[in-house]
């Protein structure tokens, strides 16, 4: 039974940055159609600035302690992946907004590769150590074990999705952002500039993936020019699985991909009698995502919508 | 008029037979460029019937060439007589199977695949689709990466070696072929096999375009409603684009397995899907001309690029090396090309009007 507490623990705080990268994805789904194929590149370049600067600060300010570093850390990259996302679409998305639906996503896609080249050249290709900022010791749980880390993963992803909630459903911005996912030539004719919403979509979005980068750096302790790629895939199938477009959505299809995923490389091994082992891990989120999309192919929160491409 | 065009065609025919044997005297690379660029060809020919004509996004095209790769890997190396007694046992001189059999049982495989991956997502919207196709080709490259135990089929990430080289009517693909005192490389020689596979693919995928089927696939495209009110059978046309997009990765598959004579999951991976979509949109969505163009540019001007890129890596102290250059062109090629042309280069001229009547 320990095993199991243990695999769920896991799974959560896998599935809490699942969903937050999820939520860029879907968010943009939700009011301009495509599929940001760069957003986990987002998570990647938060990942590698927070690297940078952690090794920068620490240098500059010997004594300080751990979490004031991770905190201005997080700050930083945050801003360089809000100034990259937001150039992101105004360069590769705007442009292309009224061309074939697939013209977009291939840009999305050239996006993608050129981020991570370009972060293969800047930071060079190897694995870098990713400096463990909390405490390292582990808290047992009556078998269970915890890192701060994780702890700090769990709370920090709850504290997002609340302020996230918050400005979609109390705000100006919010409200604004609600009515252009509804209807994009309404809200413009009431007043909302659907430029700027698709804007500020994006700095969410990037906010969103720069914390959830820095926490996937910490949480496994290296970080690498490709290592965008697994969580944006996994956030993507977990948005999709989420009902793509529907906040709520991503956040459930997250934390339950996490979840299948960490209960299932558990027990994989155990249940095949050894012959199928954990390596498959990777294949649970798209055997679970194929299954939902045959029987509920709108995913589990989507609404119906009629088929129109 | 048409004399004009007899010789149009027949110089370019010309052309496409002497281009090896150039290219032959600069080094055999780069034949084996032309022969890259025409596998792509074959791929992007085969895409371009589900992304293309029937308008379903697949990001997983890769799958099949995999499928059709790992068949001819496995009939025609020592891998799986090495691992089962009872196959060593069948096949006293190895296991060579001959490629009559070998392409057709690929071929049908990968189309069987095709099927099966196409039979579940059918009701899917657009995305949808392309987000379990992408799935579908990372279960199959997990696969072939892990099922080397606990029963060795695929090797796993050491791949299969040693595989025959293609052999057609007694002649050996492998070997270069000497007539008089002038001799054709072996890669030449695949270049001319896989170019006769480019001429058939366009004109299966030609005759398909105009057939009844093709104009269905298109009328699905544009408006999948409307093409089932109109009493299309639009389940099992997707399927059937979907079969016979696979097909021809299967056989281009197997065509890479024994030219490269080494296969191994890292050449299945989803960028390569990622490429091939991306040849097939930038060249110009269901036209032939555009995708071949698409195809040839996507491949090979990359890797002659390679060649070109050495003085610049000096330049940069080796950070930019000819595979991240390569990388970053291919990249910056999707990004201005889109912007540029967001139907493609050289797009369909009919798209969105109605056909001509003749």
């Amino acid at each position: 039974m320990d095993v199991f507490f243990q695999q769920v623990i896991n799974g959560l705080v896998m599935g809490s940055m699942y969903a937050l990268v999820a939520l860029g994805y879907t968010m943009v789904y939700g009011i301009i159609n495509l599929i940001n194929f760069a957003h986990g590149e987002v998570l990647m370049v938060g990942a590698l600035t927070s690297w940078t600067a952690i090794g920068m600060m620490r240098d500059a300010m010997p004594g300080a302690p751990g979490w004031v570093i991770l905190i201005l850390a997080t700050l930083i990259a945050c801003v360089v992946a809000v100034v990259l996302n937001f150039s992101i679409e105004k360069i590769a998305y705007r442009p292309l907004r009224n061309s074939p639906k697939l013209a977009p996503l291939i840009t999305a896609i050239g996006m993608s590769i050129l981020l991570q080249t370009l972060a293969m050249i800047i930071w060079k290709p190897n694995y870098k150590a990713y400096p463990t900022l909390l405490s390292s010791t582990p808290i047992n749980m009556g078998g269970v074990v915890i890192t701060p880390t994780q702890i700090m993963i769990l709370g920090v992803t709850a504290v997002s999705l609340a302020v996230l909630m918050w400005l979609v459903n109390y705000t100006r911005l919010g409200r604004a952002m609600r009515a252009t996912a509804e209807n994009p030539r309404v809200a413009g004719l009431m007043g909302v500039k659907p430029d700027m919403v698709i804007s500020a979509t994006f700095v969410i979005g990037a906010i969103l993936a720069a914390i959830a980068g820095v926490m996937y750096a910490s949480n496994y302790g290296t970080a690498q020019h490709a290592m965008g790629f697994l969580p944006g895939l996994k956030a993507f199938t977990a948005a999709v699985f989420g009902g793509i477009g529907n906040l709520s959505g991503a956040v459930i299809g997250g934390i339950l991909l996490g979840l299948i995923e960490a209960i299932g490389s558990g027990y994989i091994g155990q249940l095949t009698g050894g012959v199928l082992g954990s390596h498959y891990t990777d294949i649970f989120a798209f055997i679970v995502l194929i299954i939902v999309l045959t029987l509920r192919p709108s995913g589990l929160m989507g609404e119906r919508v009629a088929d129109r491409a | 008029m048409k004399n004009n065009k007899t010789f149009q065609f027949l110089l370019i025919g010309a052309a496409l037979i002497a281009l090896p044997l150039i290219l032959q005297i600069f080094g055999n690379a780069w034949v084996r460029i032309a022969d890259m660029a025409l596998l792509y060809i074959l791929l992007a020919i085969g895409l371009n019937i589900v992304v293309g004509y029937a308008g379903l996004l697949d990001l997983g095209y890769v799958a099949f060439f995999a499928v059709g790769a790992y068949m001819y890997g496995l009939l025609s190396s020592p891998h799986l007589t090495n691992t089962f007694e009872w196959i060593a046992a069948a096949f006293p001189a190895g296991m060579h199977m001959p490629i009559w059999l070998i392409v057709p049982v690929g071929a049908a495989l990968a189309g069987l695949f095709g099927m099966l991956l196409g039979a579940p997502t059918l009701k899917l919207r657009g995305d949808y689709l392309a987000i379990v196709t992408l799935g579908f080709g990372e279960i199959i490259r997990v696969f072939m990466n892990n099922l080397d135990h606990p029963v060795n089929i695929t090797n796993g990430p050491k791949g299969l070696d040693q595989i025959d080289p293609i052999s057609i009517f007694g002649l050996n693909l492998g070997k270069k072929l000497v007539i008089g005192d002038f001799e054709i490389a072996s890669v030449s020689l695949y270049y001319y096999l896989f170019l006769s596979l480019v001429l058939v693919a366009i004109l299966i995928s030609h005759r398909l375009e105009i057939s009844r089927i093709g104009r269905a696939w298109m009328a699905i495209r544009e408006d999948e409603i409307a093409a089932k009110a109109m009493g299309l059978n639009t389940r099992n046309l997707k399927l059937l684009a979907f079969g016979m997009g696979a097909t021809f990765g299967g056989v281009s598959g197997a065509m890479f397995a024994g030219f490269q004579g080494f296969i191994s999951p890292e050449s299945f991976s989803l960028m390569e899907s990622v490429m091939i979509v991306a040849m097939v949109v930038l060249g110009g969505l269901g036209y032939l001309p555009g995708v071949i163009l698409g195809a040839i540019l996507l491949s090979a001007l990359p890797e002659v690029l390679r060649y070109v890129a050495g003085p610049l890596q000096e330049l940069t102290g080796g950070r930019l090396d000819a595979s991240i250059m390569r990388q970053l062109l291919v990249a910056l090629a999707m990004i201005v090309i889109m912007l540029m042309r967001p139907r493609g280069l050289w797009p369909s001229p009919e798209h969105g009007k109605s056909l001509k009547t003749k």
